[in-house]
């Protein structure tokens, strides 16, 4: 295991940012954690790659512990933050030079290095202007480039594409990509359903500071169904005594039933309701949203 | 080493290129010393030419314009998200502050040169010998690397970079409360008591016996306290960037 918590808890004031939390992480994986604002993943981000203490709990990066031994941490890791980590002053081939001092090594092999990764981040181009004058897609690249200046085992990635434009986001997804077919594990936070699906063999779902749902991109659509049924009632009474036939969420008139999105699925509810004498007035399907997700899993949490 | 010497080439080559900056560090200082010299200089009319005496004031007047651009400039990295990369490097905090301080010491070099070169012009006569100028260059450097460690811890627990250069309301109002302005001797004694005491005026009051030539009395006293600052700021700060990750 590159990365495991155990028990991992941090408080900011008397909001338990995480409670508990445990995770495992395959070295060769790309793992994303998954959630909304405030559940958590950037904190643990922060805890794995030192910049924050647990409460709490344990984690170890690479056999290191992120707290005893932070240094042995560090040389092993790289970040991209949530915020492009760049000085907007320096020309990008500045940057990236700067790093490879930074990590020791000598100038002509910092300058060999800023080489290749302008090229292979395509900023050959704007190599030598400064990075205020960047794109937000282009800042984005650098800071990702200046994070593998050192070819590290582990990459964290904080919401990589927020922000981005849709061509942008395509760009970093197929940087990042590649990456994974050099077989750098990568350990990234994301609010998209759409970009965990594409980049991740393994995905967390955080909710208020712990895993509530853990497995494959499939796994996780199918625990809340490929498609989601909305049953319109002509009261809210109707769509109670329905949830007790079929189950579901209410709200209101409205029942939300998880589905295969089968016509079969459909046919099956249709007919216990008729059964159960419960008059429906409208159907709908809708494809599984993030909010979907979000609200079947924290709906069996609690 | 190599990362400290990477960090001090990062902060000179920003702070080349943040002219703005720069040009505030000098002109204002300049300004100030014209504004001293040709304004209030026929009132003050102390004893000698009012220019040699109030250069080692604006001097030190100088190294707070320096202190308060080095505290922002620092909270500038630490909000922007730039330290939490170098954080999450093997560098030591040390040297991401080193950068900041080296190219504060460095651009309140420059300030210090283009003061001196214009007060020459102003009619500025020092009297100093060789031996003299090194004694009070060196004694200035080191207040003035003291004060920018302690304007580097400033810059880590500053909030905002707004907060960060409130430093500098205090970095130009404490040099008022000393003597190099107007001799303390003219002051009321409740204040000349805070004036003899604080630790600006026996750097002062050495800088310009040291240009004058005149007797030094404070020298030891000056020393000690820019010796003292210097060890108490650079713990302060260090040990206050090795704490952000308990935040």
């Amino acid at each position: 295991m590159i990365v495991e918590t155990e028990g991992l808890t941090k408080r900011y004031g008397s909001t338990a940012v995480l409670a508990g939390l445990d995770l495992k992480v395959a070295e060769g994986s790309v793992l994303a954690l998954l959630g909304p604002n405030g559940a958590g993943k950037t904190t643990t981000i922060r805890i794995l790659t030192t910049l924050t203490r647990p409460d709490g709990g344990a984690a170890r990066v690479c056999g290191f512990d992120v707290v005893r031994s932070a240094a042995d941490v560090r040389g092993v890791i790289s970040l991209t933050g949530q915020y492009a980590a760049v000085d907007e002053e320096q020309t990008g081939r500045e940057n990236l030079v700067m790093i490879g001092r930074l990590r020791r090594s000598s100038r002509s092999a910092a300058r060999a290095r800023a080489g290749e990764l302008l090229e292979r981040f395509d900023l050959v181009d704007a190599a030598d202007r400064r990075v205020r004058t960047y794109s937000g897609g282009m800042r984005r690249r650098l800071d990702l480039a200046m994070s593998l200046v050192a070819r590290p085992r582990l990459l964290f990635l904080d919401e990589p594409t927020t922000g981005l434009d849709p061509v942008s986001r395509t760009t970093m997804w197929d940087a990042i990509g590649d990456l994974v077919r050099d077989g750098v594990t990568i350990f990234l936070t994301t609010q998209y359903l759409e970009e965990a699906d594409r980049l991740a063999d393994r995905i967390v779902v955080l909710h208020n500071g712990g895993v509530v749902a853990d497995g494959t991109a499939d796994a996780l659509k199918n625990s809340v169904g490929g498609t989601r049924l909305d049953l319109v009632f002509s009261c809210a009474e109707d769509a109670l005594r329905a949830r007790d036939v079929v189950g579901g969420v209410v709200d209101g008139p409205t029942l939300s039933v998880p589905s295969d999105g089968s016509a079969a699925h459909l046919h099956r509810v249709l007919d216990d309701l008729r059964v159960a004498r419960v008059g429906v007035l409208r159907v709908s399907a809708h494809r599984p949203t993030l909010d979907d997700v979000f609200t079947s899993l924290t709906a069996v949490a609690a | 080493m190599t990362a400290s010497l990477t960090m001090v080439g990062r902060s000179i080559r920003l702070s080349r290129r943040n002219l703005d900056l720069v040009i505030m560090a000098i002109v204002l200082p300049v300004l100030m010393m014209a504004l001293f010299v040709y304004v209030f200089g026929g009132a003050i009319s102390p004893t000698q030419s009012y220019v040699d005496y109030v250069v080692p004031g604006i001097l030190v007047l100088c190294t707070g314009y320096g202190a308060t651009s080095t505290a922002m400039s620092v909270t500038d990295d630490m909000r922007k998200g730039v330290v939490d990369r170098f954080r999450s490097m093997p560098i030591s905090g040390f040297s991401v502050l080193t950068g900041h301080v080296v190219a504060s010491v460095a651009r309140n070099a420059l300030a210090t040169s283009a003061v001196v070169l214009v007060a020459l012009l102003m009619g500025f006569r020092p009297s100093a010998s060789a031996g003299s100028w090194v004694l009070a260059m060196g004694l200035l450097a080191l207040y003035v690397l003291a004060l920018s460690w302690l304007a580097a811890g400033f810059g880590v627990i500053a909030r905002t970079v707004e907060s960060a250069s409130l430093l500098g309301f205090f970095m130009l109002f404490v040099p008022y409360l000393s003597s190099a302005f107007v001799p303390v001797a003219t002051m009321p004694s409740w204040l000349r008591a805070v004036s003899e005491h604080q630790p600006i005026t026996p750097v002062i009051e050495t800088v310009r016996a040291l240009l004058n030539d005149q007797p030094v009395t404070s020298g030891w006293l000056a020393l000690a306290w820019s010796g003292g600052l210097l060890l108490a700021a650079f713990g302060w700060a260090t040990w206050l960037f090795s704490r952000i990750s308990r935040r």
